[in-house]
């Protein structure tokens, strides 16, 4: 429930400043960012990932560090699947 | 020792382990709760029982959102489900929860028209993709969650799209820590903060336990070294006579939360004056209702709500679990008539819910220790 995944911020939209293509180990989705308005992120940027929304901008180290931890956890495949299930791809 | 070999820094961990042990002594007993699920399912895999010293007694708290929602919220949900026309969504988390006719998962089997999506913003998708059909999201999660859910609620209003709605069900943690502390039977030392939710609400919402009940908590991350490190800055706060509230996940938490996150959820939301928890019963502004600006896009006022309350089954412990009154093993339905597989209490389902920990971990290894002492 509480998972936060990592991800790479790719592309942000030209049409919508809230929507950013993400990069998740090789799977890219959109995600939203309005909840960053304070501190928007830029291409190149990592952020926490929850339910769709960056929550938080992180380090590249602290990405790694948080793909460990979901490993570590067992969570991986949870967080790919919900990852993989953004935009309604592959599910439903 | 299990697991140590897989951790990261195995070394770090065993000098904090030991740290842990020299600061811990024998003299007295520490009871501390972890708030947050998560910690809880960490906790298990990890094996940091077997880590921690016998007077150090880790109390499970009450931060799974899927397990604190009572039966009936799950039936009024699943009420408006089945009405004409009604796509009823939500995260995977919930599908597997019972509701007296059945999880949403049976319903969806019976016809009823149910999807799963990872993301509050798919459910809004969904009902644009379906003009013709009402999108209910079944809103569950605490200020990690809600930021998410207010954020999606208000695209829907300035898009316009009115055929989506939600079913709120947010609940905040301060107040059920609140409850916890009133409560007689439960007598605590200290608290490991939660994780994801400190992103959003900060760690300043956290300072009363700290000034008003003289309890040290420590806003914590995942990993084994992380709550290792959390259990340390507890004790070194108890040891010394102080409490405080202190940031262990610094690289993730920051001191004065998301306040984005914060503008979002005071835009949409309202505290309720009361709501109700499974096993903590009723307390007070304990959970976020929509506000009258968003009345159009809120489940409860555009349908009718049976507003059903539904007493857990008697055998069934949860309530005592969820207070850390019984250790999960000593509910008398668990492992039997309850298990991850055929679950009748909510912490059974989801995999941060204390039963389902407990089951998937220690009482494997139990069953596994008792299998080779046949062999």
């Amino acid at each position: 429930m509480c998972l936060a995944i990592p991800g790479k911020i790719v592309e942000i939209s030209s049409d919508n400043q809230d929507s950013a293509l993400v990069d998740v180990v090789g799977v890219r989705r959109r995600i939203d960012l309005g909840l960053l308005q304070d501190d928007k992120p830029v291409p190149g940027d990592w952020v926490l990932i929850h339910v769709g929304f960056a929550m938080s901008k992180i380090s590249e180290q602290d990405a790694a560090d948080q793909m460990s931890t979901l490993r570590m956890l067992g969570e991986i495949d949870g967080a790919m699947q919900e990852v993989q299930g953004y935009g309604l791809k592959d599910v439903n | 020792m299990r697991y140590v070999d897989e951790f990261r820094e195995p070394e770090l961990i065993s000098k904090t382990a030991d740290e842990i042990r020299r600061l811990a002594g024998t003299e007295r007993h520490y009871r501390m709760m972890e708030v947050c699920g998560g910690h809880t399912h960490a906790i298990y895999r990890f094996g940091l029982k077997d880590i921690l010293p016998e007077n150090i007694e880790l109390i499970h708290g009450p931060g799974c959102p899927v397990c604190v929602l009572p039966m009936g919220r799950i039936d009024d949900g699943l009420s408006i489900a089945q009405q004409p026309d009604v796509i009823f969504a939500a995260f995977g988390d919930m599908m597997r929860v019972p509701g007296t006719q059945g999880s949403p998962l049976e319903h969806k089997a019976r016809g009823i028209d149910v999807r799963i999506v990872y993301s509050p913003s798919d459910a809004l998708k969904l009902a644009r993709l379906n003009p013709d059909k009402h999108v209910m999201f079944f809103a569950i999660g605490f200020e990690t969650t809600a930021p998410s859910t207010a954020l999606t609620m208000m695209r829907a209003k300035a898009e316009g799209v009115r055929n989506f709605s939600v079913f709120c069900n947010h609940v905040t943690i301060i107040p059920a820590i609140r409850a916890i502390l009133d409560s007689p039977d439960m007598r605590l030392d200290a608290f490991i903060g939660p994780g994801h939710v400190s992103t959003v609400i900060g760690c300043r919402p956290y300072e009363w336990i700290a000034r008003n009940e003289r309890k040290p908590i420590v806003v914590s991350g995942f990993e084994p070294l992380d709550m290792l490190q959390s259990i340390v800055m507890l004790l070194r706060q108890l040891k010394a006579g102080e409490a405080k509230v202190e940031n262990q996940y610094k690289r993730v938490v920051p001191w004065e939360g998301n306040r984005a996150a914060l503008r979002a959820i005071a835009e949409v939301f309202q505290l309720r004056p009361y709501f109700e928890w499974r096993g903590l019963g009723f307390i007070s502004q304990s959970a976020l209702r929509i506000n009258d600006k968003y009345a159009e896009w809120d489940a409860e006022q555009r349908f009718a709500v049976p507003g059903i309350r539904v007493t857990d089954p008697k055998a069934a412990q949860c309530g005592e679990v969820l207070k850390g009154v019984l250790k999960p093993h000593q509910c008398k339905l668990f492992g039997r008539e309850c298990t991850p597989e055929h679950p009748i209490g909510a912490l059974m389902v989801s995999s941060e819910g204390s039963c389902a920990a407990y089951h998937n971990y220690e009482y494997r290894k139990a069953a596994m220790v008792s299998l080779s002492s046949i062999a």
